[in-house]
Order: structure tokens, then C-alpha cells, then sequence
């Protein structure tokens, strides 16, 4: 039986994390890699960079971390952040990455989608998709950190970018984001409930009934978060213990 | 040992050479991995590995556009028996055709076709991807000493499409996902996975060092 997955995300800036994680004793919280190495020997089941290299000569660190992150886990790797052309996603997946996550170049051409997963298989096209309510049953697409709103509908995106290829969607509630107060769960529904691909939920994990409800009432396959592991609140055989018990299928090689 | 990963422009050589070499070092084995695109390197080398990412017919021109390629592989699996294993679209390509868009006949090494998966439980999404177990079909010497079953170790998939074996005694494990998968096809020298044991943490190590060792 196909078991759902936790993902711990790391916001990497010019190689370096932001936020390190500080549930187990490392020589260098900063370092990517470490960083990487814990959490694959903790029972992640896949590992999300997120790069948010501001300067343009910097960009080509997060090659450097991906590359020895792939030397030392052997695990799933989606990296996400400023991927603009084909180049920029044949480059991290010849470092290493398994999967590569496009949020802004999606936006703004959605052909790019199509290009991609023809070039590369839709397995490793992962469309990410910031979203915030603006009314009632509505979702508008932001970019740059959810500053920038697009004026696409949520729902109908996704289901445009998965018609032209994209294996998978990560979801986050700009709602919800940062405030630990769980998935915005009508959205994560809607839209898991609108696409065949799976879903990752991400935004607002505050704890780990948070992780049950993404799966149970939000439909998602995959739960994302970042916080709650890195500041070791919960560890993530904690989480995957709790959804155990909340009767889903849960990994625990 | 040699050991050549076939290069022909599919993503994902670098976690395939980095898993190869840790299970060799894992099993105090001193093998040389090599990457390569040259059919002359496969003659010369003791095992051979096909990954694949992308596309059945994608692969298949990326394979056939270094010529000799398909000749020299010919030669060493099928006539020196030279032991294969092919990963996720490189075990596809075992299959006589692949049906992913267009048809593309494969390498016909192992009798069926490459097809969408259709799950009985329309809420079950295609990819199936993340992490499942496997049923051995048969006693395989890939598998030694790896706990399967539903209660044993995972394998990670991520794929759409899915190998149908003409010949059920070709099918080694399989798994569940709203229906029966084919997980790993294998005859004689030749074993393919769908799942991709680089990405395998545990279970894969393990089954990558046992190729190594393996004797057909």
C-alpha cells in the first residue's frame, strides 16, 4: 500500500539555510547538506529545498548543495526557487534533484509547464502554487512571497497546469502561512479533489493534528512543512507516529 | 569490477553513481563505476545499469542516437549474459512496446507492453509516487535479506506507466496500488525495477549491493 509522505522543506539562501535545524546536535546548522543528512536519518520521506538566492551571481550555489546532498542521502530531492528556463531544470537534475518545483516562470508562461514535462516526464515537473483566499470560495494566485497577485483563479490553474503536464502540485495558503493554525483545508480539498496528480499541502503547520487533517480532510498525499522540525518540536517519527495512529499509512523503515 | 551506468542524456545519472558506490564501499567492495555513453566501454565492463527519467520514447531516441549503443548492450546481456539491471524507464524499456503517447517498440527483452496506469479507485492519483512495499512473486537473489511484504521495507516509485509482462514468470515482485504493479521483471542475467532503488534509502542500498554480487 502506498504510504503518505512528510516533507521537511529548507529555505536555502546563497548556499546557506536560513532557519537551520536545531533538533539534533550538528557541526554547522547552516550547512545544506547536514541539514539533509539528519532528516534522511530521522525518516523524512522526501526533502524540499527551497532556494532563495536573492543575487544573481549567487545562483549557481544551490547546484553545489544539491550535487552533495545527492552524494549523501539517498531519498527523494524536489528543489524549488527562481527556476526560469529548461537550463536552470536540466542543470539540478543532473546535480542530483529528483524533482524540480516551478512557482513564477509557470505564471508567466504556462507553455513552460508543457515544455518541461515533455523534455523531462512529468514525475519531476512539480508546479507550486501560492495561493490566498479573496472571497468566499475563492483563490487567487500570488507570487514573490505572496506580494504580487496574478489574477488567476487558484482551482483553475491547477487544473491547467496538470492538462499540460505537471506531476505533481505543492499548494501553500499565504493565508496560513507562518501562523500554525493548520492547512486552509477548503482550499487544499478543492483542488486535490480537481486534479488526478498528488497533492503536497503546505502553510500553516502547528502541530501534528495539523499533518492528519492535510491528508484526511484536505485530501492531500503529502504533507510539507518546515518549523515544526526545524526547531525540533516534534520530530518527524513524533509526526509520522501521531498519523499512525489517526489510522493513515505511514512509512516507518 | 566494472560497472558502466549507460549515459544517454536521462536526468539522475549522479544519485545512480553516488548509490552504486556506496553499496560497493557498504559491502567492502572495491568496483570502478563509471559513466559512459561509449558501446565500446559496455563490451569491456562486468555488469551494466540503465536508469531512466522521462519519457519511454524519449529514452529510447536518447538510447539509439549514439550508434552501436543498442548493438553492444545486445551483445553483452543477451549473448555473454552479462548481468543488467534497469531502472524505472530503463526497465520499461525491457518491454516489447511502450504505449506512453505514441508506441515505440522497446528492447523485447522481456515479453509486454508499457501502459497508463488505471486504478480501480478513481480517487487513487496518477503518478503513483511515494513510498510502497513489495510482494515477491519469486525467491530472486536481488531481494536477499530484504524484508518484504506489507510489514517490510519500502521501495520509492514515481511513475505513470506500467509494465505488463506477457509472461507472469517474468514478474519477480509486485505492489499495490488499487490493483496489482508490476515492481521488478528480471530473467536470467536481466533485472529491471520500477521503483527507483538510488532513491531507496534502506531497501535500495540493499538491493543494489546484491546486484553486485549477484551470479547468474
Amino acid at each position: 500500500m502506498l504510504k503518505y509522505r512528510v516533507i521537511p522543506c529548507l529555505d536555502v539562501k546563497d548556499g546557506r539555510v536560513v532557519k537551520g535545524v536545531n533538533f539534533v546536535d550538528l557541526r554547522d546548522a547552516g550547512d545544506p547538506v547536514e541539514s539533509a543528512m539528519a532528516y534522511d536519518k530521522a525518516g523524512a520521506d522526501e526533502l524540499c529545498f527551497l532556494d532563495i538566492t536573492a543575487s544573481h551571481e549567487k545562483r549557481g550555489t544551490i547546484l553545489d548543495v544539491v550535487q552533495r546532498t545527492a552524494e549523501a542521502c539517498f531519498m527523494p530531492l524536489t528543489v524549488g526557487g527562481g527556476i526560469k528556463d529548461i537550463q536552470d531544470i536540466s542543470k539540478l537534475l543532473l546535480a542530483g534533484a529528483d524533482k524540480v518545483s516551478i512557482m513564477t516562470a509557470a505564471v508567466n508562461n504556462r507553455n513552460f509547464v508543457k515544455e518541461a514535462a515533455e523534455k523531462f516526464g512529468s514525475q519531476c515537473i512539480v508546479v507550486a502554487i501560492d495561493a490566498k483566499q479573496t472571497s468566499p470560495g475563492h483563490w487567487e494566485i500570488f507570487t514573490h512571497g505572496g506580494r504580487t497577485p496574478t489574477g488567476l483563479d487558484a482551482i483553475a490553474y491547477a487544473r491547467e497546469v496538470v492538462e499540460l503536464g505537471a506531476g505533481e502540485i505543492l499548494l501553500t495558503s499565504m493565508d496560513r502561512d507562518g501562523t500554525k493554525s493548520g492547512f486552509d483545508l477548503a482550499l487544499t480539498r478543492k483542488i486535490s479533489d480537481s486534479i488526478k496528480v498528488p497533492l503536497i499541502a503546505s502553510g500553516g503547520v502547528g502541530n501534528l493534528d495539523h499533518l492528519v487533517e492535510g491528508i484526511r480532510e484536505g485530501h492531500a498525499t503529502a504533507v510539507l512543512a518546515a518549523s515544526i522540525f526545524h526547531f525540533g518540536e516534534y520530530t518527524i517519527r513524533q509526526a509520522k507516529e501521531h498519523m499512525i495512529e489517526a489510522g493513515l499509512p505511514m512509512r516507518m523503515d | 569490477m566494472s560497472i558502466i551506468l549507460i549515459d544517454y542524456g536521462s536526468g539522475n545519472l549522479h544519485s545512480a553513481k553516488k548509490a552504486l558506490e556506496r553499496a560497493a564501499a557498504l559491502s567492502n567492495r572495491a568496483d570502478i563505476i563509471q559513466v559512459s555513453a561509449d558501446p565500446d566501454a559496455i563490451r569491456r565492463a562486468d555488469r551494466v545499469v540503465l536508469p531512466g527519467v522521462g519519457a519511454f520514447a524519449d529514452c529510447k531516441r536518447g538510447l539509439t542516437s549514439t550508434p552501436g549503443m543498442l548493438e553492444a548492450l545486445e551483445e553483452a546481456v543477451l549473448k555473454r549474459g552479462m548481468p543488467f539491471l534497469g531502472i524505472c524507464v530503463g526497465m520499461q524499456l525491457l518491454a516489447t512496446r511502450g504505449l506512453e503517447h505514441v508506441t515505440t517498440p522497446g528492447f523485447d527483452w522481456i515479453k509486454g507492453d508499457v501502459a497508463l496506469i488505471q486504478p480501480q479507485d478513481a480517487s487513487l492519483k496518477v503518478p503513483h509516487m511515494g513510498w510502497n512495499t513489495l510482494s515477491p512473486r519469486l525467491d530472486h537473489p536481488l531481494l536477499k535479506d530484504i524484508p518484504t511484504g506489507p510489514n517490510g521495507l519500502h521501495a520509492y516509485f514515481v511513475h505513470s506507466f506500467q509494465f505488463k509482462p506477457q509472461h507472469e514468470s517474468e514478474v519477480l515482485t509486485e505492489t499495490d496500488y488499487g490493483g496489482s504493479i508490476v515492481a521488478m521483471v528480471g530473467r536470467d542475467n536481466i533485472v529491471g525495477t520500477q521503483f527507483h532503488p538510488e532513491k531507496s534509502q534502506k531497501l535500495g542500498l540493499a538491493l543494489i549491493s546484491n546486484f553486485l554480487a549477484w551470479r547468474p
